[in-house]
């Protein structure tokens, strides 16, 4: 593996982590971190589709008209959503049960999409499938991370084992205020590593280049 | 109309709206309740775009895995019929106000195109499917499920309006101070779970 290609699988993880850095894919970040087991099984779970959808793009990036090319691209990767959503419900009952409405949203989740974007249309299916792999761990590691310290600030556990004994924990952790609240406070100890402010992006400069971006361009 | 419906038409409206909040208890549509929450004016019209869109295509959604979808045995292929469904509504409704209603086109029309890959809308789609509602159900569900994104939205912008003139520490400027925000704001509205007993 040369140099090019370790860097694409790496940054993902932390100089253009999906979630602290990128600021992509919110909704499950939030949702799903309620304890850390959910979180990591959520991560591979798109890690998975983002795989599979980067290689497929960079592909078929030839192929594929450019006009025509979001719808193709959502329609890829909802297949791909439906085949692990699939094989969850074959093989780990419980775990899409947790995940629930969860997993098909993954289509929508902006990461993938952002991806094929922004990277996989424009390079070559190794390099993407590394890319996709990156990202994917990095998505992981955020989810487990949010979802470590929600789960031991809720319940005092750490990956279902008790710590804290009987000590009564703020569950308002583990409900959806403390999703907000926990995320929020790691975005600014991120900033303030960074000692840059962070930005909220605005639906029209987001790096998902959906129909919105499209329409100003025609407008111009 | 007897006593049940009459309930069961306050839960899916008002229930939805402050009890089942879809941006601050389920978190689906938080990208465009950051992105769009900027001005008050901008949640506004985001608002009003996601409550139509949302009711129009959860009544095509519902059709189309009522009749097309069940009927034949393909309720796997739900997740890839919805989202083609909900992409190409979005761009006919989008075609049709820019033809026939311009003014309207003006104001809601930069919005349209970012609910295509809005996760509330394909959200909604699916819980009307797990929760079994018939059609009727299923659109006043969706256009509760909009509203209370809309509700969400336009509170949290005449929040961020004033946050900007506030003095707040530099690391916590933009994205934490809004996150931190929502929070509260998700608080606020668990105090209205048990509304109904």
């Amino acid at each position: 593996m040369n140099n090019r290609s370790l860097n694409e699988m790496t940054k993902g993880i932390i100089k253009e982590n999906p979630t602290f850095v990128l600021v992509l894919g919110m909704c499950p970040t939030l949702a799903i971190s309620t304890a850390a087991k959910n979180g990591f099984m959520m991560g591979i779970a798109a890690t998975i589709v983002l795989i599979f959808s980067n290689l497929l793009i960079s592909l078929l990036r030839k192929v594929i008209p450019d006009r025509v090319r979001i719808p193709c691209y959502i329609t890829l990767i909802a297949g791909l959503v439906t085949i692990v959503q699939l094989l969850l419900q074959a093989y780990l009952p419980d775990l899409n049960r947790t995940l629930g409405i969860y997993i098909p949203l993954i289509v929508v989740n902006c990461i993938i999409l952002a991806r094929a974007e922004m990277f996989a249309n424009k390079n070559t299916p190794w390099h993407s499938v590394l890319d996709g792999l990156g990202m994917g761990l990095g998505f992981t590691l955020s989810l487990t991370c949010i979802g470590i310290i929600r789960e031991f600030l809720g319940t005092g556990s750490f990956f279902g084992m008790k710590l804290t004994g009987d000590i009564p924990m703020p569950t308002i952790f583990i409900m959806p205020a403390g999703a907000f609240l926990v995320l929020g406070t790691l975005m600014a100890v991120i900033a303030k590593i960074k000692d840059k402010p962070m930005e909220i992006k605005d639906c029209s400069d987001c790096p998902m280049n959906c129909s919105g971006k499209q329409d100003k361009e025609e407008n111009r | 109309m007897n006593g049940d419906t009459f309930k069961m038409i306050i839960y899916l409206s008002f229930g939805t709206i402050l009890m089942e909040n879809f941006v601050l208890s389920n978190f689906l549509g938080i990208c465009p309740f950051l992105g769009t929450s900027k001005k008050l004016s901008s949640a506004v019209g985001m608002g009003v775009a996601v409550v139509f869109t949302m009711a129009i295509a959860s009544a095509a959604t519902w059709v189309t895995n009522e009749y097309l979808l069940v009927p034949n045995g393909l309720e796997y292929l739900q997740t890839i019929a919805f989202i083609l469904v909900i992409a190409g509504l979005v761009q006919f409704i989008e075609m049709l106000i820019k033809k026939f209603l311009p003014p309207l086109y003006n104001a809601l029309g930069i919005y349209l195109p970012l609910i295509t890959t809005n996760c509330a809308v394909l959200g909604v789609a699916i819980l009307n499917v797990q929760y079994e509602y018939n059609l009727w159900q299923s659109v006043l569900y969706s256009a509760s499920a909009g509203a209370s994104f809309m509700v969400a939205t336009i509170i949290f912008a005449g929040i961020r309006e004033k946050i900007d003139f506030n003095d707040i520490p530099k690391c916590f400027k933009g994205l934490p101070i809004a996150l931190i925000t929502a929070a509260f704001l998700s608080m606020a509205f668990t105090g209205f779970q048990g509304l109904f007993g």
